[in-house]
């Protein structure tokens, strides 16, 4: 794989995460996970585990976390599982990071429905400030993932930037993400444009009266259309 | 021949659909996706006497209703339901996996229903995993919907928090668990039984049928996996009655539909409407209608990046049904609607899901991983105009060489887009060719 990610040295990760142990919160959370399946059949927390993990090293490192080996053996001994197990998960999916990234992880969708809203824009706007497909910007501040579609379409063109989605982004309102962030600032999560979530620009075309109200319909069903 | 004597049968239902009649009446999350608020719009409604309808009765009642699934392939739901054993001869408990891993490019639909009508949905794994006698739902929910599985696991919570889930269930006397399990980024964990092997920790990677999951599924036991969509109408189809769901759209295409309308229309959006409603009308009707007029629309892709594109003429009146697509050569797919004007680079726009499709082959069988990379790279000629035109047919040969040839039918979802472009497209892309090599055609020279 011509993108893989460039695996960090062993022997520093070793002497770095060697010792990783779950945070009292974190162990908590993972028998939690744990009780979800049914006995003997641990090995199902294995994803969810593994998202923890990356979590708690992002919370360690400041930023969005990675998976270093030790952390996977660990999870490994916990679910009793070999740690190659745990590494064939780790690599075949896309959200477990295999290297480090930065505080921010700007994930722009790249896949049709965003090329056609204008992703080109958005990359571009990355481009501009810094940001380039694959590497963390020296600051340590972003990292540029080209994703494939995150399943918000009708809002596109978006970005994933840590656990927030970013949509119907245009060059200048991305632009004004990322200065948001570089300054310490909280973007406006959602789309970017005046439009609630996935609802036509301009108002709603159906169901007009859920906009004031918590309407409960059930008094028309007997003059149902069928 | 017809019966001269008896009336006509009414001309199906095909929208626009009524307020009333919508059954994800939060869908644009104006309001509290909370418990409270959704029993207020009518969720978990004495939902103990649905489910005293019976096991066999709320199938019959599903099959009656002609749902079929929402998650792409159009399967009869209640068929589906009814594969599942009635007993366990062998203590092996029977399993519901709803699919949640919306991932379909085009797609946007289950995302709505989980973030602002997550109680329709866990209402509907009750009433489905009881009705196919299951022991517990597991909800797969893709890993870049995180603030919809925040939404999910909060709603599971306070699902059982009413007592409405896990032991006696609505007071049923029916024990029923409902657990979320986050995915982490693979397109291929939508197929079925590569989401059942990652259900069970393991790489997403599609299982060899049979066994069929309703024999040996998760964990081995008896299974059946459902889109969101399927199991999430499924408490307002047994509320309102077969009838009230079969009058909507076209006979075998009932049932309303949440559209998502993505590309270039001037508000895209998701919406529900009737099953069958034609193109010109959701469009215009939601979506302010195509950007720059409907002279303007190039071709759509009508049910997700899987589905061969139609060109503007033949789309622009056809029902947006399961039949109606089929009948042009595509398909409705999970009615994820990619709307293209005449500005669209068409196969670019293709070439990139070519390039999606390399990117999420599991890497199992081989006329997929290698061919869908093989695939996107001639794409990439051909868009260029680098390639030879031969090249062309070569490309179409491949496809076929793809499609058909494994395990999960991801193959087949990369070759039919080209198939698709190469149908309707081919003086675009013989152009394209001829321009980079400075030769232009014969028909242009004789102008």
């Amino acid at each position: 794989m011509a993108d893989a990610p460039h695996i960090p040295d062993e022997a520093e990760t070793r002497a770095r995460w060697g010792a990783f142990a779950w945070t009292a919160e974190n162990a908590a959370q993972a028998e939690k996970i744990i009780a979800r399946y049914p006995a003997g059949r641990q090995q199902s927390a294995v994803m969810p585990l593994l998202d923890l993990a990356q979590r708690q090293v992002g919370a360690e490192t400041q930023t969005q976390g990675w998976l270093p080996v030790p952390v996977m053996e660990y999870i490994g001994r916990q679910l009793d599982m070999p740690y190659m197990r745990v590494y064939e998960v780790a690599t075949f999916y896309t959200m477990y990071n295999l290297a480090p990234v930065g505080r921010y992880h700007v994930q722009v969708c790249g896949t049709t429905p965003c090329m056609l809203r204008g992703s080109d824009d958005v990359f571009a706007a990355c481009k501009n400030k810094g940001l380039v497909k694959g590497a963390t910007t020296p600051d340590g501040l972003f990292t540029l993932t080209e994703v494939e579609c995150l399943g918000a379409c009708a809002n596109a063109p978006m970005v994933q930037i840590n656990d927030d989605n970013f949509e119907d982004l245009t060059y200048d309102s991305m632009t004004a993400v990322l200065d948001d962030l570089a300054a310490g600032k909280q973007p406006k999560i959602g789309p970017q444009i005046e439009r609630q979530t996935s609802c036509p620009e301009g108002g709603p075309t159906s169901l007009a009266d859920m906009v004031g109200e918590n309407h409960d319909y059930r008094g028309q069903w007997g003059t149902s259309a069928a | 021949m017809a019966d001269e004597t008896a009336p006509p049968a009414p001309p199906p239902f095909v929208g626009p659909l009524e307020d009333k009649d919508r059954i994800f009446t939060n869908v644009y999350g104006f309001q509290d996706w909370g418990i409270d608020a959704a029993m207020k719009r009518g969720d978990w409604d004495n939902t103990k006497k649905l489910l005293e309808i019976g096991q066999d009765a709320i199938i019959d009642i599903i099959k009656a209703s002609n749902l079929r699934g929402r998650g792409g392939a159009g399967f009869p739901t209640g068929m589906k339901w009814s594969f599942m054993p009635k007993e366990s001869k062998d203590g092996r408990p029977s399993f519901l996996v709803i699919n949640a891993d919306e991932s379909e490019p085009g797609s946007c639909k289950d995302r709505e229903i989980i973030r602002h009508d997550p109680h329709k949905l866990i209402e509907g794994a009750l009433i489905a995993g009881f009705a196919m006698r299951a022991r517990a739902a597991y909800i797969y929910i893709r890993g870049e919907f995180i603030y919809e599985a925040k939404v999910l696991f909060a709603a599971v919570e306070q699902a059982y928090e009413k007592g409405f889930i896990g032991k006696n269930a609505c007071g049923s006397g029916y024990d029923f668990d409902v657990f979320v399990h986050r995915g982490a980024g693979a397109y291929i964990c939508g197929e079925e039984t590569a989401q059942i092997e990652s259900l069970e920790g393991k790489k997403g990677q599609p299982r060899l049928k049979p066994p069929f999951p309703a024999g040996a599924g998760l964990y081995g036991c008896p299974t059946t996996v459902n889109n969101v969509e399927s199991i999430a109408v499924s408490p307002t189809i047994l509320r309102r009655g077969a009838a009230w769901f079969n009058g909507f759209g076209r006979e075998n295409n009932r049932g309303t539909k949440l559209f998502q309308i993505s590309g270039h229309v001037n508000k895209p959006c998701v919406v529900e409407e009737s099953m069958s409603i034609p193109f010109r009308e959701l469009i215009d009707r939601h979506c302010g209608g195509i950007r720059g007029g409907w002279d303007n629309l190039l071709a759509v892709i009508p049910g997700g990046s899987s589905v061969p594109l139609v060109p503007a003429k033949e789309i622009m009146d056809a029902p947006m049904d399961f039949d109606g697509l089929r009948a042009l050569g595509s398909g409705l797919g999970t009615a994820a609607v990619i709307v293209m004007d005449k500005s669209t680079d068409i196969v670019r726009a293709i070439s990139r899901l070519s390039y999606f499709y390399k990117h999420e082959s599991c890497g199992q069988c081989t006329p997929c991983r290698e061919g869908t990379g093989w695939m996107w790279r001639v794409m990439e000629r051909l868009r260029n105009g680098e390639a030879d035109i031969s090249e062309i047919d070569m490309l179409q040969q491949v496809t076929k060489q793809v499609e058909g040839h494994t395990i999960c039918a991801l193959g087949d979802a990369a070759a039919w887009p080209i198939q698709g472009l190469i149908r309707h497209f081919r003086p675009e892309i013989e152009r394209r060719i001829h321009e980079n090599k400075g030769s232009a055609p014969m028909m242009e020279a004789a102008e």
